[in-house]
């Protein structure tokens, strides 16, 4: 039997938070997490450095208590069965901590035993990991001669050794070059479809969570600020984008076209003015004809585009994602 | 063919469990002597400083310590030699590189038992400890030194020795788990220095100055030292056997619970 939960609709929840928080002296990591995965599903959680989302996953894999709030991951209480949780999970924690004096190979072993498996159940699994994780030869070398893409892919071999139900991925993909990234985000989107395994994963990268996620959490100071999916997250920002980089009195320029019917909403951030509206093409001349009677403001550019996640970023908490995460 | 059908999950399969004390003792000690073989570089400077003192202590003072009356100085410089070698050698950098590189909240993600993920290192400190007696004990044959106890005598001096080392361990595995920093845990090797000195590592107890006699009769080197040396020089005698496991268990009822609590500190979830 598959130990999660049945919510309101039927479903099975892999995880669930309720008033999640974690406070290190005076400063809340986490101050308030509320959220429910589904069975099956690809979680994303988004969010600069410092947001809240590591230490969310490491109370979420029970290496760290929550102050206050509750958590159930696999159908158990991460405080008061964290054994029970361990069993199910499955963890690949920021840094790719793995053994250099160790070979592949010997690594995955050393991960089987420390999950109580035996030996037949170990080496069936090391077999079915070596096609995911496409490492080859390369598990019967030691580990400090491995690429970064292939750290990764062990490290992330080494999380699924005991088959868990549900998998924690702390930014998979920060410091790989962009082949090595698409071959991951393929061996997760494997993961989640061919065995219907639940992925929790945090990442900072828009693009990340845009690709493989079923469903997006947007976490900034500790608060989950947007929760949906892509689509529905982009939608709230507006169909389409316009862009302005302009000079002069942004103050006017701001209130002139937040005055136009067609707007949804106008955010300023330096010298860019991004008016969300519902049909781009029918607005764009609107909103350049709108900057043009305003005085005192001098216009250098319009653009019109999809909104990003970063748009949704922005628009939840008042700044872009820092730009080199982005 | 490739099985790629079931890389992943099989529904209804819990393939993990607890593994159990004794099995998670053995899989922490297999890796960690795995490691101890694949760096064997880490056991040259234990085996050397032990040896480089023992050769320049006979040779600088074998002929004064002759002249004191002492018939075999090289018996009396063994057992230093030895703690030399197998003291402070430990686990604890592998393991605080294990908490600085993840791989230890990665255990402590498993259903791994908390109190084998230190002991385990120290069953691999303690086979290193035994293998570490031997090149001195070698050298030791060597130059001349023979035990009158015989090879059951050799054989009590080498464990007596080990298990002094792996008591001492606890030491470094409290700071290593105490503050997960390389450096501090590379400096905590001075800790050794007062207690190898200040005591009859150089001269017998009743050839000590004052103050050093007085400290040395509260170092428990000093009976550990006696009771090395009555193996190899002095024949059997209970009361120095025993009161050199004395010194070793007063040690180690400091030295173990510290780590213990140590350990208990770093995996606790607060």
């Amino acid at each position: 039997m598959v130990a999660s939960q049945l919510t309101h609709s039927g479903e099975h929840t892999a995880i669930r938070c309720e008033g999640l928080k974690r406070r290190f002296g005076s400063t809340w990591a986490v101050a308030g997490v509320h959220l429910t995965v589904p069975a099956g599903q690809i979680y994303a959680f988004l969010g600069p450095n410092g947001a809240g989302k590591s230490t969310t996953v490491r109370m979420l894999c029970t290496l760290l208590a929550p102050t206050e709030g509750r958590a159930v991951v696999g159908g158990h209480d991460v405080v008061a069965d964290p054994l029970q949780v361990r069993l199910r999970i499955g963890v690949a924690l920021q840094s790719t901590a793995l053994d250099d004096t160790q070979t592949g190979l010997e690594s995955l072993w050393c991960q089987g035993r420390f999950y109580g498996m035996r030996r037949q159940e170990i080496a069936r699994r090391v077999a079915e990991l070596r096609d995911l994780i496409a490492l080859d030869d390369a598990l019967d070398r030691r580990v400090n001669t491995y690429s970064g893409g292939m750290r990764r892919r062990l490290d992330l071999a080494m999380a699924l050794v005991h088959n868990p139900e549900i998998v924690f991925l702390d930014e998979p993909t920060t410091g790989l070059d962009p082949v090595s990234r698409m071959r991951l985000w393929e061996e997760v989107r494997r993961l989640n479809r061919e065995h219907g395994t639940t992925i929790f994963l945090t990442t900072q990268y828009l693009e990340e969570a845009d690709q493989l996620a079923d469903r997006i959490g947007i976490i900034d100071q500790g608060v989950i600020v947007a929760d949906g999916t892509a689509e529905e997250l982009k939608s709230g920002v507006g169909q389409d984008l316009v862009v302005a980089q302009v000079s002069g009195d942004l103050a006017a320029a701001h209130r002139a076209l937040a005055d136009e019917p067609l707007t949804r909403f106008v955010e300023v951030l330096d010298n860019e003015i991004s008016v969300s509206v519902d049909d781009g093409p029918a607005a764009l001349s609107v909103v350049a004809l709108t900057l043009a009677k305003v005085p005192d403001v001098d216009v250098h550019a319009i653009t019109l585009r999809r909104p990003t996640l970063d748009d949704v970023f922005l628009s939840f908490t008042g700044h872009h994602m820092p730009a080199q995460q982005v | 063919m490739t099985e790629t059908a079931v890389a992943g999950r099989h529904p209804n399969e819990l393939l993990a469990r607890p593994a159990g004390f004794t099995r998670d003792l053995a899989s922490v000690a297999a890796r960690s002597l795995r490691q101890v073989r694949r760096t064997p570089e880490n056991l040259v400077q234990p085996v050397v400083i032990s040896l480089f003192f023992f050769l320049i202590f006979v040779g600088a003072l074998e002929g004064v310590a002759r002249a004191g009356g002492m018939t075999d100085f090289r018996a009396f410089q063994l057992p230093v030699a030895t703690i030399f070698a197998v003291t402070g050698v430990t686990r604890a950098p592998a393991l605080v590189s294990d908490i600085t590189s993840g791989y230890f909240d990665r255990m402590l993600v498993t259903p791994t038992n908390r109190l084998a993920m230190l002991l385990g290192l120290m069953v691999s400190d303690l086979v290193v400890a035994v293998l570490l007696t031997f090149p001195v004990l070698i050298v030791g044959f060597i130059t001349g030194v023979r035990f009158v106890t015989g090879p059951l005598g050799l054989v009590a001096f080498v464990l007596t020795a080990a298990l002094w080392g792996l008591v001492y361990a606890g030491f470094s595995y409290a700071i290593a788990l105490r503050t997960g920093n390389a450096t501090v845990v590379a400096q905590s090797t001075m800790l050794f220095f007062p207690f190898v000195f200040l005591t009859s590592s150089l001269m017998p107890e009743e050839q000590l100055s004052g103050w050093l006699s007085a400290v040395s009769t509260v170092n428990p080197v000093t009976y550990l030292l006696q009771a090395l040396r009555s193996y190899i020089s002095g024949g059997w005698d209970a009361g120095a056997a025993l009161s050199g496991l004395g010194a070793i268990a007063v040690v180690g009822l400091v030295a173990i619970p510290l780590a213990l609590a140590a350990l208990r500190g770093r995996t606790s979830r607060s």
